[in-house]
């Protein structure tokens, strides 16, 4: 059984949903992202995305923007991605990356299927690649049995639900609404009609993600999915802090906050 | 055969395709659906065939240049006057036909990017004329260059959102409204302004501007007896470009030119040839060259042209360049506002810079090929909004 579904089995024996955190690396430098993943882990995570910083990413709102823009003015390249995904799992959690499609393909679908295998790494969430246009990933994936993390959004219809989950392995990424990274109010509405009806076309894990930043939310999310998945929170509490010690007792707490939120009651 | 393309999922050879959002699949979908609908209903095609005899001004004319072709080795110079089109470019074409399928898919808002302001002030336009919301992103950087069009969009109705983000130019223009669409999918359509982004705006676009390409090649059989030497374009994200070239793609013997922005030189690394100093790879929404370092970040491009200055192409180019069928050359600032006081000196018309790199293009062209040759230009728009640009470029320089 791989590390991710593990995670998720452990989750639900515990009868929580499993913690997803979000950071990129080399935000806001190389060095202090890893003492922010090893908060996020000791908090409480189950699992972290190390995000690949891009200049483009138009799938994410401004919080992720400005790290993003931070993590590449720093220097962040594509050995500290996968450094930084050896942190995480050093930390006992779960690594996986999520990355625009772009910087994988240059820097070759099959090497970086097997660099991060080796950095420990154990799954890509690619938020702009969809199946159809994913071949030599799934052969790269397959090869190297790495999991291959694709998204379904409100708006996918059933045939779409279908193609996508059949590509996928280790968990299906929900996208809770349409739009962009970032805090909200409040978790979409669809987010649990999204969930309901990925069910009836998929026996794998679903987690939520976009929007979902408090315990509060949490903890709603996790009455039905399987896991949760929090990215802007952790950024903003890292922009918010006024020194890196602040930010990582921050990122601990926050943590420490929604590791009790998604217990089900 | 190469006239048949896309493939059903948007590929040109190893190029284009749908690298979006799973939130956005849906509606690329239904647009695709709407447009072959749309293309395939007689009344859909009169309504735009009317719009462009009543109010864009269509067909555009052909004018022989007889001084200008003096520095073009003499070759024939056939200008096709985009410029002289309704807003003052090609980008009406493409507005008008993208504004009649939103009010046909029953949306209300439009949004747009734009980078030199001319595809936002046509927007702007449409959405004046047929009714429509209309929002357009501009990189803050672009609208303190573009000042004019800013005001130009905002007299039309339009709302225009300056863009603070990444490079604050045309690129980050588009990742917002990429952003914008995601959230407002509903009742927005994004009418996107090149030849670039996912399936089906790719084919779309390119089909709403053939006009021009079919038209000049009517005008120069009947003006010329022949078909032209050479076709010349320059080359932004390739609307014009691919409007003007797609008809001529099964004459084999007509030479199809595509001159991209060489900024600074290409050999400087500050220009915005993608085809000619770029690498393959992925952005914004589909497969072609860009510009990109060694780990796939976009670098930022150069050119003197706002209209140009852009890290992509569309993947239909990318296409033809791989095949051979057409040749991609990159034009100087210099060279570009060389031709620009050229073209305003000898014929009477100030260019758009973006289109002096065609006429710079054309000089080049006209010298190697002689006085038999005949060269048909796009010139895709007129030179209004660049008259500051070009003013303080020539007093920096020294010239005019
Ligand atoms: C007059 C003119 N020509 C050309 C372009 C470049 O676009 P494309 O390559 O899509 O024709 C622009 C873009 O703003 C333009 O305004």
């Amino acid at each position: 059984m791989s590390l991710l579904h593990a995670a998720f089995e452990r989750a639900a024996a515990e009868n929580r949903a499993a913690l997803i955190a979000y950071i990129p690396a080399g935000f806001p430098t190389v060095e202090k992202c890893y003492d922010l993943v090893r908060a996020i882990v000791d908090g409480g995570a189950d699992i972290v995305e190390i995000g690949w910083p891009y200049s483009d990413p138009l799938m994410d709102g401004p919080i992720i923007q400005q790290a993003a823009e931070m993590a590449l003015h720093n220097g962040a390249h594509a050995t500290d991605v996968l450094n930084t995904v050896s942190v995480v799992g050093d930390a006992g959690a779960v690594p996986l990356v999520m990355s625009y499609w772009n910087l994988i393909e240059r820097y070759g679908v099959e090497a970086f299927a097997h660099d991060l295998k080796a950095a420990g790494g154990v799954g890509v969430i690619t938020p702009d690649l969809t199946p159809e246009e994913a071949g030599p990933w799934m052969a790269a994936t397959d090869s190297d049995e790495i999991d291959r993390i694709f998204l379904v959004a409100p708006s996918s219809t059933d045939q779409r639900l279908n193609i996508v989950t059949d590509a996928t392995t280790g968990f299906v990424y929900a996208a809770s609404l349409m739009g962009v990274t970032g805090t909200r109010a409040s978790v979409s509405s669809h987010a649990a009609e999204l969930v309901a009806r990925t069910r009836e076309v998929t026996s794998l894990p679903i987690a939520v993600g976009l929007g979902v930043s408090t315990p509060a939310q949490a903890a709603e999310v996790a009455q039905y999915a399987d896991g949760v998945i929090v990215g802007s929170a952790y950024v903003k509490a890292v922009l918010d802090a006024d020194s890196h010690e602040e930010a990582v007792i921050a990122v601990r707490s926050l943590s420490a906050a929604l590791a009790q939120g998604v217990r089900r009651s | 055969m190469t006239a048949t393309l896309p493939d059903a999922r948007g590929h040109f050879g190893q190029f284009g395709g749908r690298f979006v959002p799973e939130a956005l699949m849906a509606a690329l979908e239904q647009l695709e659906r709407e447009y072959e609908a749309a293309k395939a209903d007689p009344a859909f095609s009169a309504e735009l065939t009317h719009l462009h005899a009543t109010y864009s001004g269509r067909p555009s004319i052909l004018t022989d240049a007889k001084r200008f072709a003096e520095h073009c080795g003499g070759a024939r110079i056939l200008l096709k006057r985009e410029d002289l089109n309704h807003t003052g470019s090609h980008k009406i074409n493409n507005v008008l036909g993208q504004a009649l399928l939103t009010k046909r898919m029953g949306k209300t808002r439009v949004i747009a990017e734009t980078g030199a302001g001319q595809h936002g002030v046509a927007s702007a336009t449409a959405a004046a004329l047929l009714g429509l919301e209309c929002v357009v992103y501009m990189g803050e950087e672009d609208t303190k260059r573009q000042a004019l069009n800013v005001a130009r969009m905002r007299m039309l109705g339009a709302t225009v959102v300056p863009v603070t983000s990444g490079s604050k130019t045309l690129k980050d223009a588009v990742n917002e409204a990429m952003r914008d669409w995601v959230a407002n999918v509903d009742n927005t359509h994004y009418l996107l302004g090149t030849v670039a982004g996912p399936h089906p705006f790719p084919m779309m676009v390119r089909d709403f501007h053939r006009v021009i390409g079919l038209e000049a090649r009517e005008q120069t059989l009947s003006l010329t007896g022949r078909l032209p030497d050479a076709v010349v374009a320059c080359i932004g994200g390739g609307s014009n470009a691919i409007g003007i070239f797609h008809p001529f793609l099964d004459d084999t013997d007509v030479r199809l030119i595509g001159f991209e922005a060489g900024g600074d030189g290409v050999e400087t690394g500050r220009h915005a040839a993608c085809i000619g100093g770029g690498l393959t790879g992925v952005f914004q929404g589909s497969r072609s060259y860009l510009m990109q370092d060694a780990e796939g970040q976009t670098i930022e491009s150069h050119s003197i042209s706002a209209g140009l200055d852009y890290p992509g192409v569309g993947p239909e180019h990318a296409y033809l360049n791989e095949i051979g069928r057409a040749e991609y050359r990159a034009i100087t600032d210099k060279e570009a506002m060389d031709a620009f006081l050229v073209l305003c000196r000898t014929e009477g018309i100030i260019p758009a810079i973006e289109s002096a790199h065609a006429l710079a293009g054309a000089i080049k062209i006209g010298k190697e090929l002689g006085p038999e040759a005949v060269l048909l230009v796009n010139l895709s728009g007129r030179g209004d909004k660049d008259v500051a640009t070009a003013a303080a470029y020539f007093e920096e320089v020294g010239m005019a």
